[in-house]
């Protein structure tokens, strides 16, 4: 080592970051919300831009201004808004009809190893099958009405919660159901507060990917044999070579899917808000 | 595993010839060991983790169990606690009032609900049994004021720091008004500087309660600084390897009480008994290694 008479320099290794100058601070987590918004609409722009720019077939590829002219025109006619209302309402009620019992066969399953036993082999083998491909069958059963679509909606929504509840309740750590046995908890009292709650995290990830498989079969059943929804209005605007009106529809179901899981993830932010910070 | 467990003698209903457990000499008898011997089935191997335990822990006293690691020293806990049952012998409580004698449990490491806030974790035990909720909140609040944790009552436990998360498990225990304190090494994941603090918590909240404890610790220095008695077990099987009665006197100041010689001589004592067994009980688990 050489012994040197020149004073030290000392270079920066970490400092305190430059604080907002001015403008706006959003918090991160605003900026983040703000984030999955401004890529679907870059999307749009970014095909606008070059279906303008001749890059894009606009018999196939009608640019999203053009296919927003459609749907004002759909809007203006009404048929937008009894084929939507159709559609989500048959996806609610669905929904509700697939969901809850799922919901409750999925923490029984986790809770009673004898049913998980006898359960879940049913659940492995018949989860595999293309909903679709049982469309017939529900027809068959339910009719062209309202039922048959309903029954495609519960039926695509009942495996992802089942499956996913299943796997949180069985997730969550057994010193937690040591603790309501210690203090005595009754079957119902270690569902509600302990199995329950326990698997939310993991429910939710059911719900969302039911939501997103429902709206799937909504718009296949209603396909065939329906007389409103978004599906038909699509269906209907092929046989009529309408193609922006099909893209329209084709719109509208991604806003709606969009719009589900924005609100899903809200709602898992208030029943969830021990988890959220993840 | 959910069943509302028979208590494993936890409840008088498993005493063998009936009724209370008799009151012996000065000092009453609050929990009672007899003959226990634990064994767990692991494929065709049987492996023993208690072998033969009695023991008699007296009304209001602080018993501290002490043990190398894998002495089932949690698996007797667990057997009062319901959560485990003898394969032979009776574990009996004595009863007051005709009723079945309430017990709480500290567990070890983690086990407050994360998806419950600070209150709801505390007031879990007094849910489960639908005490008015008036009377939930006068319970909780004094106890949450007692472990200093009254401003996080709204918090989740994700939110705390690894100590409070341990004082809210205390608070619980407390707030259930039981007959016979529980503690699973509850200390045993938290650095040095909260371990005694909170030792010095659960001293003065005891002093005012004067509850039966059965404490499980693997630190010598824990077993001296709470302990009316000290158990120290055999390394596997568990056995007792002697019962040491600590003199100091109550209330104690945790810091000053490591102060005096006393004390050391205390530690330098049960040291005395389990230093052959901790070199066993490493000794074993490393044949287990080779086998």
């Amino acid at each position: 080592m050489t012994v040197s008479n020149e004073p030290a320099v000392f270079v920066s290794v970490a400092s305190a970051p430059s604080t907002s100058k001015g403008g706006y601070s959003f918090g991160p987590a605003v900026l983040e919300r703000v984030m999955t918004i401004v890529s679907p609409i870059m999307l749009l722009v970014v095909w606008e831009l070059c279906g303008r720019a001749g890059l894009l077939d606009q018999r196939y590829f009608p640019i999203p201004s053009t296919i927003f002219q459609a749907l004002k025109a759909l809007a203006v006619s009404g048929e937008l808004w009894s084929n939507t209302e159709a559609s989500l309402q048959r996806l609610a009620i669905g929904f509700f009809v697939g969901g809850v019992p799922a919901l409750l066969i999925g923490v029984a399953m986790g809770l009673s190893r004898p049913l998980r036993l006898i359960v879940d082999p049913l659940i492995a083998a018949t989860y595999p099958i293309p909903k679709s491909a049982i469309l017939p069958l529900l027809l068959l059963i339910f009719g062209l009405g309202e039922g048959s679509k309903i029954a495609m909606v519960a039926i695509g929504v009942f495996y992802p919660v089942a499956i996913n509840t299943l796997a949180g309740v069985l997730a969550i750590n057994k010193v937690y159901f040591e603790v309501g046995t210690h203090f005595k908890a009754t079957p119902w009292q270690t569902f509600r507060t302990i199995a329950l709650p326990g698997a939310l995290p993991f429910i939710m990830t059911g719900v969302k990917l039911g939501a997103g498989l429902g709206l799937v079969l909504i718009a296949l059943a209603e396909m065939v044999g329906a007389k409103k929804g978004l599906g038909y209005m699509i269906w209907n605007s092929w046989e009529l070579l309408a193609v922006d009106t099909m893209y329209a529809g084709i719109l509208v179901i991604a806003v709606i899917g969009f719009a589900l899981t924005i609100l899903f993830n809200e709602i898992e932010r208030i029943v969830v808000p021990w988890a959220t910070s993840r | 595993m959910n069943k509302p467990a028979n208590v494993a003698g936890a409840a008088v209903i498993e005493m063998p010839r009936g009724g209370q457990a008799s009151a012996k000499d000065a000092s009453k008898c609050k929990v009672r060991f007899s003959g226990v011997h634990k064994h767990f089935k692991t494929g065709d191997r049987v492996f023993t983790a208690i072998d033969g335990v009695s023991l008699e822990i007296p009304d209001g006293s602080f018993f501290v169990i002490v043990g190398p690691s894998g002495c089932g020293k949690t698996t007797l806990l667990r057997m009062l606690a319901g959560l485990e049952r003898p394969s032979v012998g009776t574990v009996e409580c004595a009863q007051t009032a005709g009723k079945s004698p309430r017990m709480s449990m500290v567990f070890q490491g983690d086990a407050i609900f994360p998806w419950m806030t600070v209150w709801d974790n505390a007031a879990y035990a007094l849910k489960l049994r639908a005490v008015p909720e008036a009377e939930i909140a006068e319970i909780v609040g004094h106890y949450l004021d007692r472990t200093g944790l009254t401003k996080f009552a709204k918090a989740y436990p994700h939110q705390l720091s690894g100590g409070m998360r341990q004082r809210v498990s205390i608070a619980r225990a407390f707030a259930n008004d039981p007959e016979v304190l529980l503690m699973d090494e509850p200390f045993s994941a938290l650095d040095e500087q909260n371990k005694t603090l909170l030792q010095e918590e659960l001293l003065r909240i005891w002093d005012e309660t004067k509850k039966t404890v059965l404490f499980i610790t693997h630190s010598v220095d824990e077993a001296v600084t709470l302990g009316d008695k000290i158990m120290v077990m055999t390394a596997h099987p568990g056995r007792i390897k002697a019962v040491v009665d600590v003199p100091f006197e109550r209330p104690r100041n945790v810091i000053e009480l490591r102060a005096q010689p006393a004390y050391g001589e205390m530690v330098y004592q049960i040291w005395g008994h389990l230093r052959e067994e901790v070199q066993q009980a490493r000794l074993q688990s490393e044949s287990q290694m080779k086998g």
